[in-house]
This record gives C-alpha cells, structure tokens and sequence, in this order.
C-alpha cells in the first residue's frame, strides 16, 4: 500500500483528535445492512509495483502494435510520428497533475497553453474562434448539431454519407432523445462526395448540414457551394475533420463558410491508444461563441495591470445555469490539447506543410502501387492522405486474413458500415509519415496473395 | 511571526517588502521568469522538426491545395521545451503540494500508471484494428469491467463514457431506453440540491423536465419531500452520495425502495466513490445506474482539467439498454461486440455514445491502480479519505464554521463556510490566502446550499505532516479574516499573477490571439 501514507499510529492520533474510536464509526451513517464488515470477496489483495508491472506488460505483449508491422488503418484515428519532446513535456508534473484551472493566479502556465491552443485550433480549422477542447471529434460533432438546433431554432440536420459512421451513430443516439431529426442516406462507392444531393435536401427546417473534409472514404470537395447553399437557406454549415494534418496541404473549411469545424485532435500529438483518450477540435464564427459548448480560456489583466488568463464565458456552463447550460459537458480534454499544442508547435506552418506534403506524396505512391494489384480498382479521384480501395472480394475477410500475415491493412467498410452489404468490398487505406517504400511493397505482396 | 514548519513566514508584513521590490527590465524575478506567447516568440519559419524530403509526385489534392497562410509559428525544439517547461512553473499541482479540491478528488498519481499506459502494447493500437491482434486490449477492460462491476456490487457494466459528466448521459440515455421499452413515457427528473451541477444538465440535455428536491437542515436529501414528489410522470432520481455535502445519504436505501415502487429508477452520481470503496456496494443500496470517476477513485492525472473516464455501472434491469461497443469473452478470446445484435445480453442497447471504446488510457492506469491496491488496499483507500477528511474537520471546528459539522462525521470531504468573517470577508479572500502560504485552494462556493461554501477534500493519499501543515495554514488565515486584517484581500502575493479580472474577461472576451497592428486596428 505504498501510496497510502498514514501510519497506524497516525490513524491512532487523528481518531484520537476526532473523538471516534475506530474507522468504522466514521460509516456510523452507512445503513448497517449495507457495511460490508471485511474485504470484498473474490478480489487478490495488493500487489508489488514489479508484480503488477509484470502483469500489465503480459497482457500488453498480447497485441501487435502498430509499429510492429506494416500500418495503414485510418478511418478517424491516425499514426503519426510524435516528436519525444512531447511526451517528456507533458508527463512534467506541473502539467500532468494539475486540475482545472480554477485559481487562475496559480495555474497560469495551464492556462496560456489553452489560450495558445485555442489560437492554433482557430487557425488552423479556417474559424474566428475555438474553444479549450472536448471529449473526442465524434461527440464535438453532435455539439455542433445541437448548438446549430440553437442558433437557428430548428431540428432538422442533414448529415452527409461521407461522414464517419461511428459520428453518425453518436448523432442518432442523441436525437433519439433531444427530438433533433437527422437526415442521412448510406454511403456509396462514387469517386465524389454527396455535395450535389446534400444541397437538393435543404429546406427550412435544416438547422445544418453536417460534411467531413476529407470524408470517410478519402474524398475531398469544394465546399463553398454547399455552405452558399446553406446560408441561403438560413442553415448552417459544419464541416468535421478527422485528419487535422489534411489542413497542412488543404484548403481549410472555415475558409470554405464553414460555421462550425469541428475535429478530431488525435492525429497532432496525441497518439493512437486504442480510440481513447482523444481530442475533440471545436471552432466557430465569432458571432456564434455565446452558443459554444465546453471551457474557454480568455485573456485579461491582474491586480497589477499584468496580463493573464482565465476561465470565461462560464455564464454558458452547467455549473452556473444547471438545466439551462448550453451542454452538460464539464471537462475538456486538457493534457491531450496540451500534447496537440506542443506539438503543433514544434512543427510550426514551416513544419505542418512538410509534413502534409508527404503525407500526400506517400499516399499517392501508396494509391498507384495498390491499384497495380490485380483485383484491386482506387475509388478516389482525389485525396489526401487516405483513400478507399474497391477489392474484388469482401475486405472484412481481407483484412482478417492479412493480419494473419502480420500486415495491418485498413479499415474495411464492411465493419464501418455493417449495415451496407454492397459496399463491402471498400477497404480505406490511410498512409502517414510512418510509412516506409518496404511496408508499401510488403502490403502490396500481401494483398496480391490474398486476392489472388 | 507565525513560521510554518518549513521556515516561511506566514505574517502579512512580509508581503510589502515584496512589493516594494524594484521592477527588473525583462520583467523576471530572477527563477520567476514571464513567458511570451509562442505567437510572439515564433515564426512560421522556423520548425523543431525534420523530415525526409517528400516524393515528387503530381498532386491528387484536386482543386483543393492550400495556397494561403495559416499563422501557425514554430520553435525549435530548444525553445519549445524552455517555452512549456517555464510554462509548467506557473503551475500548482498535486505533485507541488496538497490540492484539496472538494468534489474534484486530487490525489497521487502513481507514476508506474504512466509506464504502462505508455507501454506500446497499449499506447500504439488503432481502435480499429483487427481483433485477433489486440486480445491484451480487450482483456484490460474486460479485467477492469469485472473489478467494477464486483466493487460496485452491480449487474454489468457501460466502459465507453469519457468523462463523469458523459456517464451520466449514459445512464439517463438507458434509463429512458428501458422506460420506453415498456411504453412508459415520463418527463421528469428529480434533482436534489446537493447534487452536482452537471446532473440537472444531463438530465435537460436529455430532454427531461429538471425538478429540485430541497436539502434538510442538516445537508441531506429531503426524504419526505422526494416521496411526496415520486409519481408516475418522474423518471429517475438523481442522487450523488455521498453528496456534495460531504456527507453520506442515510436514508438511500428507502428513497430507493420508493422510488422503485413509484416505477422510476435511481441514477447515482458516484464522482465521490472513493469515500467508499470497499465498504459499500451500490449495488446494496438500490441504484440502478452510478457513474464512476476512473481519475478520481483509481487515479488518472487530470492534465489540467481532462481527459477523464466515466464508465456507468448498471442494474440487471438496466443492462440491456447499455451502449455499444462491450467486450465480451467468449471461449478462449475476447470479442468486441460493435453491431447490435438479437442474441448477446445488450440486444436493447441505446447504440453508440463514442466514436470508439472509451479512454483506454485510463483502463490501464485503472487497472494498474486497482492491482497495486487490490481489495485490502480499497478499503483502506476508503478508510484513509473518510479519516483524513473528519480530522481536518475537527482540527478546524473552533475557528471555522462548519455547517454540518454536527450531523455527524463526514466522508472524504469536510465542508465550512465564510460565516463568521469579519465584515467584507469572504471564502475568496482565504482561498487567494492559501496561495501564499504554498497551498492550492479548496474548493469555493460549492455546494450551492452553504452560503460561501468551503470544501475541503484531503484524499487518502495525504501524509499527516502534510494536514497538520495545511491545517496551520487554514487557521492562520480564519483567524486574520476574522480579525479583519486588511492586507489579506490583496492576496495572492507571491503567485506568478495577482487577482485576475474575471469580468472583463467575460465582458470583453478575447479568445484567441490577435498580431498587435490588427488588434489595435480593429478597436
């Protein structure tokens, strides 16, 4: 029990102090049918650092990481290469255990990070305005409908095919008890967005119409029509973005007319870990950040006329107006902002454009070298650092199989989309900095074998 | 002159001279250093990184290239290490001292947690990958699941909420899931006032009429007042017990009884289980669904505010409706379940609530806690919060008031008020006090029900050194607001700011950073 600091003689001479003759009278208001007199059955006691270190190394020697093979899986969580000084400056402990910062005068060096964050979020999603991060892009993304529902005063949101399935499935969860209505269709394998069908299907009800950029199969479009669209019509636009590294090379959807861009963070800094815990980006319009869910970070002055930064716009929080907040949400993802901001820092403009740009190049080689694979037709005509490949049979089987060859290669659309049975030859391939000439060949072998 | 055992001057005399310090050019106080912003200090020139140089291929990015700048500056590595470690100086944290946030529970943070999680194994899987290659993944939460789920005493449990507040979601988003299961459509949430605030949010965010149910003088849920209240329009209660009160709701076995007959369920915020882990099981007293702060009871480092973990434990009548996707064993491998499906034990889940599993990096720092303590360690873990809390309670008594100090001991949290200051006095002034004197504040003006609420929350992680110091400290500070010592609202004094102006903050928001010639343009 090494981090339990008291001694029993400790205990003896704090019980003493209070005037309570052993612990279990502290539980005196614990109904006596629900104390439970000793240890739980059928839990091991305690254990040693090195037994437990043991026991947790064993089970984690029981997954093929991604470093261990060749990797290609995208699909809304992304490998990158994150620089060591970025985790070394986030396991600092002034940072790692600090709480939220509600005595700012003490919690500056939080707090600037977050405002810095903020700037760099703004700036890099195209928007006026960000805020000091959420839970993960996918729960960002049904903030933004529901803050969209309160801008406009209407419940009708129309989501996009291309949007990730996984935050379609968020979306439709939430509606089913906000009353929110939501408009998707399935998706197909066109070498094109929906912009066209999504424009047809805004009337006045739409509160917005909700496209990720690039989209969940790779595709990326134009889209000023679609937020032209949007605002003719009094909706909003939001736009998602999963690969926040796509905006090193593209054109940003905030510039597009997008009104809120949301994202998720994960691919700058944060790393894989199994889908959690990750970043949620969130941005909008100067005009709208009364509506915006989650913390903010402000600039001010102190006592003595120095700058400094707080907390604000709490007036919107659910601690201050309980049922009336504009979310319920009461946390942002702190440390993970910090790792994004470090991060982004490091690379700088100079940095995220290198790494875009080869980003793309790679997959682009990626793309030609896969499509050379008998059975194997590229769906996208353009891309970023992800696209979809038509197989000439089932990718769920594919992709199972190539694991067992010890090559991690894609997401199919079978298990993204279950419910699409005729798509189910999609497998979405995504190609970061990680990717070496030999892994691009050794998926390429691979996935000749299979087809063959 | 008071001294603190370290030697430090506690006496506010001391806090003029530092005023009287005369300023230096750049702005540093020798090791206190200031720290522009990387807007100010960097350029979109400058990289802390290298790359290969990219393949020359043609374009595929459509139309759609990038031809305009970001305004993103760079660092160097150099500079951006000094730029974030002089940043982290301006921080308190648990790992500087004592951090006795009521209701936010800041404990140690075992460092063996952070190997793990950062072990590859864990840190470097994609949430999609194949099944067959992350069978150590999914039998980490399927071994945290099963502690959880003995712990708590309950049926089965939700892992994929990814924060106390997002639990609560979940437990409401089942609880209107069964309701509506058997055609019963009901509007109303009960919401005592010693409740954290986030519960009446949920419960609105779920399109739920939000109702109070008052507190008794002596801090607890108002029994006879929710019974009056249960019919057949009320959902669920929510109740966080221990309550924001510090205090343990006696009669929650009762209230769960009548709210069960009344065909409502019982939501608990368990935020405070730590005060009772290993002593009582939820499952014991009637709840039906109950968050659990993974970061609070079993230690994650809050990072500043996040990310934090809230799976939702779920009685048997609840666990149908639980979200997917669930880890599920099945013969000799583990199996994540992600479509819903007729035959497994969720065949009436409410669907996703995440784009993936959850915080998996707090599974393994979970896990890794729940191991090094084990069942015997749980309970002292318990035993330790309840203890240290009560004699922080009782070693304050006499110059503090403590409003519920005589309806019994409390659990991890003692609770005080500003009652008594001397006129203009506040909580705030003591807890900008206890900045000078190297401690974090408690936690202010919470619960709402106390009129200047003081919530102290030492955790069982605290030495008896460390209270006794704190104690001295806390005292110290009663003792000059309720002498009127004037030099007490100036502080803080010797933190990196003084008092920050919140209102103009608010008033004049400025969110993000603008290049001076801009700003100044655009007043």
């Amino acid at each position: 029990m090494r981090y339990l600091p008291l001694t029993d003689t400790d205990r003896q001479d704090m019980l003493t102090v209070i005037g309570a003759s052993s612990v279990d009278d502290l539980f005196v208001d614990v109904p006596a049918e629900a104390r439970l007199p000793g240890k739980i059955a059928g839990l091991p006691d305690h254990a040693s650092e090195l037994a437990v270190e043991r026991h947790m190394a064993a089970l984690a020697r029981k997954n093929l990481s991604a470093g261990e093979a060749p990797f290609f899986l995208g699909a809304g969580a992304y490998r990158h290469h994150v620089p060591a000084s970025v985790d070394h400056l986030i396991q600092r402990g002034e940072f790692l255990t600090a709480y939220t910062p509600y005595q700012p005068e003490i919690a500056q060096g939080t707090l600037q990070v977050l405002f810095e964050f903020q700037t760099q979020v703004a700036r890099l999603l195209g928007c006026d305005v960000a805020n000091a991060s959420m839970y993960d892009g996918s729960t960002a993304c049904w903030e933004a409908i529901g803050m969209a529902r309160r801008i406009t005063k209407r419940g009708k949101a129309i989501l996009s095919s291309g949007l990730h399935p996984h935050y379609v499935s968020v979306a439709n969860t939430m509606a089913k008890f906000t009353g929110d209505a939501l408009v998707h269709q399935a998706p197909t394998l066109d070498a094109a967005p929906d912009i066209d069908a999504l424009i047809a299907g805004i009337d006045k009800d739409t509160s917005c119409v909700v496209v990720q950029y690039p989209d969940i199969l790779g595709r990326i479009a134009d889209l000023t029509p679609l937020a032209d669209a949007a605002h003719a019509a009094g909706a909003l636009l939001v736009a998602v973005v999963t690969e926040p590294v796509a905006l090193g090379a593209c054109r940003t959807p905030g510039h597009m007319g997008a009104d809120i861009v949301v994202g998720e963070g994960q691919s700058i800094g944060v790393g894989l870990q199994f889908g959690g815990p990750y970043l949620g980006l969130f941005a909008c319009k100067q005009k709208y950040v009364r509506q915006m869910p989650g913390r903010l970070c402000g600039e001010t002055v102190d006592a003595a006329g120095k700058r400094g930064f707080v907390l604000t716009l709490s007036t919107r929080e659910q601690h201050i107006r309980r049922e009336k907040a504009t979310s319920n949400i009461c946390t942002n993802s702190g440390l993970c902002a910090l790792a994004f901001s470090i991060h982004m820092t490091l690379l700088g403009e100079k940095g995220l454009r290198e790494l875009a740009a080869l980003n793309h190049a790679l997959a682009v080689q990626a793309a030609d070298r896969l499509a050379r694979v008998p059975g194997v037709t590229l769906l996208n005509d353009s891309f970023f650092n992800e696209f979809t490949l038509i197989l000439s049979k089932d990718a769920r089987e594919v992709v199972r199989n190539l694991a067992d060859k010890g090559v991690l290669g894609g997401v199919s659309l079978g298990r993204l989309f279950p419910d699409a049975p005729e798509i189910g030859n999609g497998l979405v391939v995504a190609v970061t900095e990680t990717v070496t000439a030999e892994d691009i060949e050794a998926f390429a072998k691979a996935l000749e074998e299979e087809l063959a | 002159m008071t001294m603190l055992k370290e030697g430090r001057p506690t006496a506010p005399q001391a806090l003029n001279e530092a005023d009287a310090v005369p300023a230096t050019a750049t702005g540093n106080r020798a090791l206190m250093l200031e720290e522009a912003l990387i807007f100010e200090i960097g350029s979109t020139e400058t990289t802390g990184v290298d790359f290969a140089e990219a393949p020359k291929v043609a374009s595929r990015l459509g139309n759609l290239a990038r031809t305009d700048g970001i305004g993103l500056p760079g660092l160097s590595e150099q500079e951006t290490v000094r730029h974030y470690t002089r940043l982290s100086r301006q921080n308190y944290a648990i790992d500087l001292g004592l951090f006795p946030l009521g209701s936010c529970t800041m404990k140690h943070n075992p460092r063996l947690n952070e190997k793990v999680a950062r072990m590859p194994g864990f840190a470097d899987l994609h949430p999609l990958a194949p099944q067959s290659t992350v069978q150590g993944a999914l039998a980490v939460i399927h071994e945290l699941a099963a502690w959880l789920v003995t712990l708590t005493g309950m049926h089965s449990v939700a892992m994929s909420p990814k924060a106390g507040a997002h639990g609560e979601l979940c437990g409401l988003l089942a609880i209107r899931a069964a309701l509506e299961a058997r055609g019963d459509a009901r509007s109303v949430i009960l919401v005592p006032e010693s409740a954290h605030g986030t519960n009446p949010a949920t419960a609105a965010f779920c399109g739920y009429k939000v109702e109070d149910i008052p507190a008794t003088p002596d801090g607890r849920v108002d029994l006879e007042a929710l019974k009056a209240r249960l019919g057949p329009d009320v959902a669920a209660v929510m109740i966080t017990n221990p309550n924001t009160c510090g205090l343990f709701e006696r009669d929650m076995k009762t209230i769960s009884d009548a709210v069960h007959a009344a065909g409502a369920f019982v939501y608990c915020d368990g935020a405070n289980f730590n005060a009772i882990v290993g002593r009582v099981r939820p499952g014991d007293l009637g709840v039906d669904a109950m968050h659990i702060n993974l970061h609070k009871t079993f230690s994650t480092p809050h990072g500043g505010g996040g990310p934090g973990s809230g799976p939702v434990v779920l009685s048997e009548a609840l666990a149908p409706f639980a979200p997917l996707p669930f880890v599920e064993r099945q013969s000799d491998k583990f199996v994540l379940v992600e479509e819903e499906t007729a035959e497994d034990h969720h065949g009436q889940t409410f669907g996703r609530m995440v784009a993936f599993h959850g915080q998996m990096g707090m599974f393994t720092r979970a896990l890794t806690y729940i191991l090094s303590h084990g069942a015997d360690g749980l309970r002292q873990v318990a035993s330790d919060a309840v203890l240290n809390a009560n004699y922080i309670l009782r070693s304050l008594d006499d110059v503090l008031d403590a409003p519920f100090g005589g309806s019994g001991p409390c659990m991890h949290e003692a609770l005080f008020s500003d009652k008594g200051l001397a006129e203009g006095f506040t909580t705030l002034d003591i807890a900008k006090g206890l900045i000078d004197e190297g401690f974090h504040p408690m936690t202010m003006y919470f619960p709402l029900v106390v009129h200047g609420a003081m919530l102290v929350e030492p955790t069982e992680t605290e030495s008896k050194a460390a209270l006794d110091q704190f104690i001295l400290a806390l005292r110290s500070l009663a003792e000059r607001a309720k002498a009127g010592d004037e030099a007490l609202k100036g502080a803080p004094y010797f933190a990196p700011r003084r008092r920050l102006d919140e209102t103009l903050a608010a008033r004049k928001p400025v969110l993000t950073w603008t290049e001076p010639e801009l700003a100044e343009a655009a007043e």
